[in-house]
């Protein structure tokens, strides 16, 4: 369990990192945290033949709040930065609830925010959230920056819209409405392991009804998904028992394709979907009363 | 009066080495000028070598040369069988087919050995073996037990004509007429799951060749280094004494380090002569996953009958073991299945037959447990049934049929892995069970909690079993005692340690026979330049084998030590004391030697000595039991499970158990710990899973999941009683393999109990949520 041969280099500034990955184009990988890469490496079923090393890199590590109630996220930001943060936990209690259930603590000492996003597995917390808090992605290359919404980011497993020379450097999260609640319920087989399904639900409420609502599932599909039923469903209406039931049992059958392998069978699994949309979305809905 | 240690928890002599990274663990050992070795392994389940091309991989810079079966000429030979064939049973059929170290004209399971290289380093040798190319034509994968030995189904070793390795039958009674007789007679299709060792330490070894001193030094995470050095001493046509064979710290073992045969000590040691380089092999997780042995693989069919009033009249139990690719290690563990089928209750008519198994998978070799746990799960799962059945309470069902503590020993009837008949030593079964019951609360659980609990929409389930242990078989272990100079004390053997505490356990041995501190006594396990006799560790029988071997080398050396201190303080052994380190007149405790000076005195360098005269302070001893010491115990669960995910959770685990006296409590305590998480990660979380094509998917942790921490219950509440063995002197059992062999009895009658409403049959030793989920959804639509 040694990778293959690979060069390896380590810039030092944004700039330098950014001419590295044009320069190497297909040739190039960048290393973040290397939670993921690395042991992929070690199996040999990755094999780039150039690392570009970021953690030198250390202006791309910050979380600073803007002026809409939100935040911006460095791209190295460790896992472990956000989960301490206080003004992450005040601004979006939701990342803080997430943050723990991401393997374990010395991984997420070392796994990054924007590499998480840029890694899209359809089975990981943060590409998820970005989703359900309708991340701005901001990503630059020596041809210039752009912005792209968290929406249009992922493209399959392990695939999003990022091009060889392009680096995410920034994640910004739009800030919550006051009085939004939210909630994360996921089944994994063990702490810190993979989901075998999970939900995050965000609900404002106008009065007894709903005003808005979001729901993002994770681990049961190519991508994380946004869901569309509980918009279509609830928007305007009394979040009764029987309404979220129903919602969560149509989001099971119709909005994932959970697959059978030897955790879980696809059915299990759109079991476990419709039994965590109703819990996270009761508990969004109690938390966004309060 | 020389104060005795035993059943103190005191704490172990090698955590401050352990605990402050001051071990040498195999990795550790590096030479100048070391190659570096990765083993090329077959990508293919089955089939026929057409050929192996390693010409590319040889030109890779660093490579320094690579070896297949056809390099090793003559030198290449399968075996020797690990494990003599079970000849004392009347009738047993066994084919031995040993270990082939590497594959040479066929493949027999994906994993299997094709190449050895050599390198510069271990990143190149790993490069290389992306350029060795198989040629291979393809047979179809034999891995189902029951269909491989279906007429037609593909063979694993074609001349042989059937996948059948063994048929072992054994009856005691007659279960038939049994049967016959019974009221009612239960049949149950029950299965076993595919386990793996899964010590944190993979297996490694580094080889030396002292070309000047024709001395091989060998460094191995061998559970067995006697036995290893014996047949490198073989292979290599070397005396014994030119190989030393030295265990550094090991990692855990749990059985499959016990192996030998294999490219560690067949063919290292023999590109260290030829290269005359030190070589080291490290095997990664992958390959351990892959390559190394693993047990738990059986499908039994079997029956109880009984009197309406639960009286049990007979069991019967046919089961397919699967033995993977090849059966070195005999068959150890369907004959430990066999036994423990009926180890704790009166089963008067007993048909047991065994079918062994060779299918396309890793070699199947005793993982902590080694068919105990088996035998506990079939028995316990019929009791289930039967109780379900006759609407009994099933403690009570057990408390009917438990052996009495006066039927002890007691005979069972049954030929054990040992070769000699089982005879259970000692046990009082009711104490255990009763003492698990009351800590549980039992009947208040049953009549008061449960059902407000159920009132509530709760699903919480209560289990409670019995099992035995099977420990502490032969042939025999060895220690010497040595008092040094210092008065130190050096206590040495060639068992092997993994973790087991017997640098404390054996100092404790000691010291309560010479008096001296725990601290002073160097304990040296696993080198064979110090000790030249014993078998390996194995069957939960180190600390009654080597310790008491380590008892009578004591009692011999505490009685030189009288002698001698006799003579020099002029005073009779009757008088004297050891105690603080010295020989003392008991009365007059000034006038004393130190155990040092003794020493020196018991070496004279000038003079003359009586005849017969040994020098030195320091004896040793060996000790064979006749037949194995039996523990026991009763283990109890209850277990809150969410019904709409079907995810358990473990709220109270009482386990009572007895391995006759403790040595060190505190170490006793630790292997049950260890053990019942091994119990809970085979009921609900481990599981070896081979695809269609025989290719394993669960080869990293990634889908082989092991328990963690915080899947464990907040408590493991452990009771204790004592019942001494009668087989030695000091009364103790092994105690290895309890808490492993219990729990998936437990955790399934407890699951069963939890989802009430859906009447469960669980028939599989290892679950996973999804898998409980249909359980109920099957259930639910009978």
């Amino acid at each position: 369990m040694k990778p293959a041969p690979f060069d390896y280099f380590a810039p030092t500034s944004l700039e330098e990192a950014l001419e590295k990955l044009t320069d190497l184009g297909y040739s190039g990988k960048v290393l973040a945290g290397g939670q993921s890469l690395i042991p992929a490496m070690n199996f040999r079923m990755a094999r780039p033949a150039a690392l570009v090393d970021l953690n030198k890199v250390t202006e791309l590590s910050y979380i600073k709040p803007t002026q809409d109630g939100g935040l911006a996220i460095g791209t190295m930001t460790r896992d472990s930065a956000i989960e301490d943060s206080e003004v992450v936990k005040r601004l979006f209690p939701i990342i803080a609830e997430v943050m723990p259930n991401i393997a374990h603590k010395q991984i997420r000492n070392r796994g990054t925010f924007g590499g998480a996003v840029a890694h899209a597995d359809p089975a990981a917390q943060i590409p998820a959230l970005s989703l359900l808090l309708d991340a701005k992605m901001k990503i630059q290359s020596k041809k210039g920056d752009r912005w792209v919404d968290a929406q249009d980011f992922f493209m399959g497993p392990f695939m999003t819209v990022l091009e060889p020379e392009d680096l995410l450097t920034e994640v910004l999260l739009p800030g919550l409405v006051p009085g939004t609640g939210t909630s994360y319920k996921q089944i994994s087989r063990q702490r810190g392991g993979y989901a075998q399904a999970a939900a995050i639900s965000k609900v404002v409420m106008d009065g007894i009804k709903v005003k808005d609502v979001r729901v993002v599932l994770f681990s049961v599909a190519e991508t994380p998904v946004l869901t569309k039923e509980p918009v279509r469903v609830l928007v305007g209406q009394v979040p009764t028992t029987e309404a979220i039931e129903a919602v969560a049992e149509y989001v099971a059958q119709n909005e994932c394709d959970p697959g059978t392998d030897i955790h879980g069978t696809a059915e299990y699994r759109r079991n476990l979907v419709r039994v965590l949309v109703r819990r996270s979305l009761t508990e969004a809905v109690e938390r966004a009363r309060k | 009066m020389t104060e005795s240690l035993i059943s103190k928890s005191i704490k172990r002599n090698e955590d401050p080495r352990l605990l402050t990274g001051n071990s040498t663990f195999i990795d550790d050992i590096e030479f100048p000028g070391m190659l570096h070795v990765a083993i090329k392994r077959s990508d293919y389940a089955h089939g026929v070598i057409k050929s192996i091309d390693t010409s590319e991989a040889k030109k890779i810079p660093g490579v320094v040369a690579i070896y297949t079966a056809e390099d090793l000429g003559d030198y290449w030979k399968a075996g020797p069988l690990q494990v003599p064939p079970p000849t004392a049973i009347p009738g047993a059929i066994f084919h031995a087919r040993p270990l082939e170290c590497i594959a040479k004209n066929k493949i027999r399971f994906s994993g299997e050995p094709i190449a050895v290289v050599v390198a510069e380093s271990r990143y190149i040798a790993e490069d290389a073996l992306d350029y060795i190319y198989l040629d291979v034509e393809m047979l179809d994968y034999v891995g189902d037990l029951e269909k491989a030995v279906e007429p037609g189904s593909a063979l694993v070793h074609e001349d042989l004509g059937s996948n059948l390795a063994a048929d072992v039958v054994q009856e005691v009674g007659n279960y038939e007429k049994a049967a016959a007789e019974a009221d009612v007679v239960i049949k149950k299709r029950i299965v076993t799951t595919h386990v793996a060792g899964g010590a944190i330490e993979n297996r490694g070894f580094v080889a030396q060749w002292d070309d000047n001193m024709k001395i091989l030094n060998c460094w191995a995470t061998t559970q067995g280094p006697i036995p290893m050095r014996n047949s490198i001493a073989r292979y290599l046509g070397l005396m014994e004494n030119q190989i030393r064979m030295i265990n550094p710290s090991i990692g855990g073992g749990f059985g499959p380090k016990i192996m030998s045969s294999q490219i560690d000590d067949v063919i290292i040691p023999w590109i260290a002569m030829k290269l005359k380089k030190p070589i080291k092999w490290f095997e990664d997780r992958r390959e351990n996953f892959l390559g190394t042995t693993s047990e738990r693989d059986q499908v039994h069919y079997a029956e109880i009958a009984l009197k309406n009033d639960g009286t049990i009249l007979g069991v019967k139990d046919v089961f397919y073991h699967n033995t993977g690719a090849y059966d070195p290690y005999g068959m150890t563990i369907p004959l430990n299945t066999q036994t423990h089928v009926i180890s704790n209750y009166k089963v008067p008519n007993y048909y047991t037959e065994i079918k062994m198994v060779f299918t396309n998978q890793m070699v199947v070799t005793p993982v902590r447990g080694a068919g105990r746990s088996h035998g506990i799960f079939v028995m316990e799962r019929l009791l289930d049934a039967a109780a379900k059945k006759l609407g009994m309470d099933p403690v009570e069902l057990r408390r009917k049929n438990l052996l009495p503590p006066e039927a002890f020993p007691f005979k069972t009837g049954v030929t054990g892995q040992d070769f000699v008949e089982n005879i259970l030593d000692s046990g009082n079964y009711p104490m255990a069970l009763e003492k698990t019951v009351q800590a549980l609360e039992y009947d208040k659980f049953k009549k008061e909690i449960q059902p407000k609990l159920r009132a509530e929409g709760k699903h919480k389930g209560i289990g409670i079993i019995m099992f035995t242990e099977g420990t502490a078989v032969g042939p025999y272990e060895g220690a010497k005692v040595m008092v040094g100079v210092t008065g130190k004390v050096n206590v040495v053997c060639a068992y092997s340690n993994q973790g087991q505490g017997h640098y404390t356990t054996l100092a404790q041995i000691c010291a309560s026979q010479l008096g001296v501190k725990v601290t002073d006594i160097n304990v040296v396990i696993g080198d064979t330049g110090q000790f030249q006799w014993g078998v390996g560790a194995f069957a939960s029988r180190g600390i009654t084998l080597v310790g008491t071997a380590v008892h009578q080398a004591s009692l011999k050396v505490r009685e030189k030590a009288l002698e001698l201190g006799s003579k020099l303080l002029n005073t009779p052994k009757e008088e004297l004391e050891l105690e603080d380190g010295c020989i003392r007149i008991a009365d007059l405790p000034e006038k004393s030697i130190s155990l040092g000076e003794l020493a020196m005195k018991a070496n004279p360098t000038r003079g003359t000595v009586e005849e017969g005269m040994e020098p030195g302070l320091e004896a040793a001893a060996y000790y064979g039991p006749p037949h194995g010491a039996t523990g026991f115990g009763c283990l109890g669960m209850i277990i809150d499970v969410d019904a709409e995910t079907c995810k358990p959770k473990i709220e109270r685990l009482v386990l009572t158990d007895d391995c006759g006296t403790p040595i060190n409590p505190m170490i006793v305590d630790g292997q049950l710990h260890g053990g019942l998480q091994m119990g809970i990660g085979e009921s609900f979380y481990e599981k070896l899973v081979y695809d269609e094509y025989g290719q394993m998917v669960t080869a990293s942790y990634m889908d082989y999941l092991f328990p963690q921490a915080s899947d464990m219950p907040a408590k493991m509440e452990i009771k204790h009683s004592v019942t001494p063995s009668p087989l030695n002197p000091l009364g103790v059992k092994g105690i290895g393999e309890a808490g492993a062999i219990c729990v998936p009895a437990c955790f399934m009658q407890a699951l069963e109990d939890a989802l009430y409403e859906n009447d469960l049959d669980i028939v599989e030793s290892s679950l996973n949520p999804s898998m409980l989920f249909h359980y109920v959804q099957k259930a639910k639509s009978a």
